[in-house]
């Protein structure tokens, strides 16, 4: 009876496993008829695997879920911009060189407070304020910075005051555009322009050629 | 179910943590019950269920999508189970709650069909008794015993799960068998 035992008894269990051959099945058949030990044994492994079988499923107690979200780790707020980062780098980037040119230019705005103007011939100087003499022609752009620029002559070009007034006298002539710029924004709008007007000069050059 | 699974996992990965809370409603139970049934205690049960699926978000990126996510995620539970069961004294099963076995026999329980109002008593303490056999049973059988019986999963995802050869898995499911037959026989 021993010698039979290990070869059945592997029998056993691949028939109990579903995983057994047509002809093994019907050597341990002939086998359990003639052998009472291993018949015993194969109805104790059947009532083994029965009672696993027969467990009823166990359920998760109520607030499970709501337990496992609390566990989860917060998102860090850094997830958010990485997030962007990855899913819109153009977008990002522009937010970022916007973010970074404002600082920039916003501190040039408050930081320059002295007065200056273009060095031009013919420009006379009386306290803050600059004069553009009757009779007299600039040829050039004229930029005045926290001072007043009075034309009572002509100009043969652009004419910018930031921070200040500008008083044009009946006499003047001013070729250019002529621009007054007291708040920031406008600070902001015209450093952005003259930067993109350093950056592409060919625009520049065709309206002085006009 | 596989599809609306992998779109889950997809807004979660995206960061969207609202779609995990689906995905944990959807496996709550299997995974409770497999946690419960290789703890034998369900406070602990629950903890390392809810830990399993803390660690399957955690790694989200990890889990390639190729594959079944509920493999992946019994993987993570069993190992925590696993774990814990190891870090307990080895004799804790001797102290586990054990069931009043008087009057109690297998065959009456398989004969009986559900008439009797004692069924329900009787019954209670069926389950009580698997549990306790189970829990006799070494970690190494008792963990695919489980999944082969209870979850009622193919070999060959037991497989998988455990990241076991074939052959071992069902040497193990054999040997558990065994062991299992010679704990009732001498009952």
């Amino acid at each position: 009876m021993n010698t039979c035992q290990e070869s059945v008894i592997h029998l056993m269990h691949a028939y109990l496993d579903g995983d057994i051959s047509r002809e093994e099945e019907q050597v341990l058949q002939k086998h359990l008829v003639e052998c009472e030990h291993c018949r015993e044994m194969m109805d104790e492994l059947k009532m083994a695997a029965l009672f696993l079988k027969d467990t009823a499923p166990v359920q998760a107690p109520e607030g499970f879920v709501s337990g496992v979200m609390a566990r989860l780790p917060k998102e860090k707020s850094q997830a958010g911009f990485q997030r962007l980062l990855r899913r819109h780098p153009l977008v990002a980037a522009a937010a970022l060189f916007l973010l970074l040119m404002s600082a920039t230019l916003f501190s040039s705005y408050s930081n320059n407070q002295q007065f200056s103007f273009t060095k031009q011939p013919n420009l006379v100087v009386e306290g803050e304020t600059v004069v553009v003499p009757a009779g007299e022609v600039v040829k050039g752009d004229i930029v005045v910075k926290n001072g007043n620029l009075r034309i009572e002559g002509e100009v043969d070009g652009n004419v910018t005051v930031i921070h200040g007034s500008k008083y044009m006298a009946s006499t003047a002539v001013v070729t250019g555009k002529s621009e007054e710029i007291d708040q920031a924004f406008d600070w902001l709008w015209y450093k952005i322009k003259s930067t993109i007007k350093d950056i592409i000069p060919s625009s520049d050059g065709e309206q002085q050629e006009e | 179910m596989d599809e609306l699974v992998n779109k889950r996992i997809n807004q979660v990965i995206k960061g969207d943590q609202d779609a995990f809370e689906e995905i944990v409603t959807m496996f709550q139970h299997r995974l409770y019950h497999v946690c419960y049934r290789m703890l034998g205690n369900p406070q602990e049960a629950e903890d390392i269920a809810q830990e399993a699926f803390v660690r399957a978000y955690v790694n989200i990126h990890t889990y390639d999508q190729k594959r079944k996510f509920s493999t992946w995620l019994f993987r993570i539970a069993t190992n925590l189970c696993i774990d814990r069961i190891r870090k307990k004294k080895p004799d804790y099963y001797l102290d586990a709650t054990v069931p009043g076995t008087d009057g109690l026999n297998m065959y009456s329980q398989i004969a009986a069909s559900g008439d009797l109002p004692e069924e329900e008593v009787e019954r209670m303490e069926a389950q009580q008794r698997v549990q306790y056999e189970i829990g006799r049973l070494p970690e190494k059988y008792r963990t695919v015993i489980i999944l082969r019986y209870m979850e009622e999963l193919p070999l060959q995802d037991i497989s998988d799960i455990l990241e076991l050869p074939l052959g071992t898995v069902k040497t193990r499911v054999h040997r558990g068998r065994e062991a299992l037959r010679k704990q009732m026989g001498t009952m």
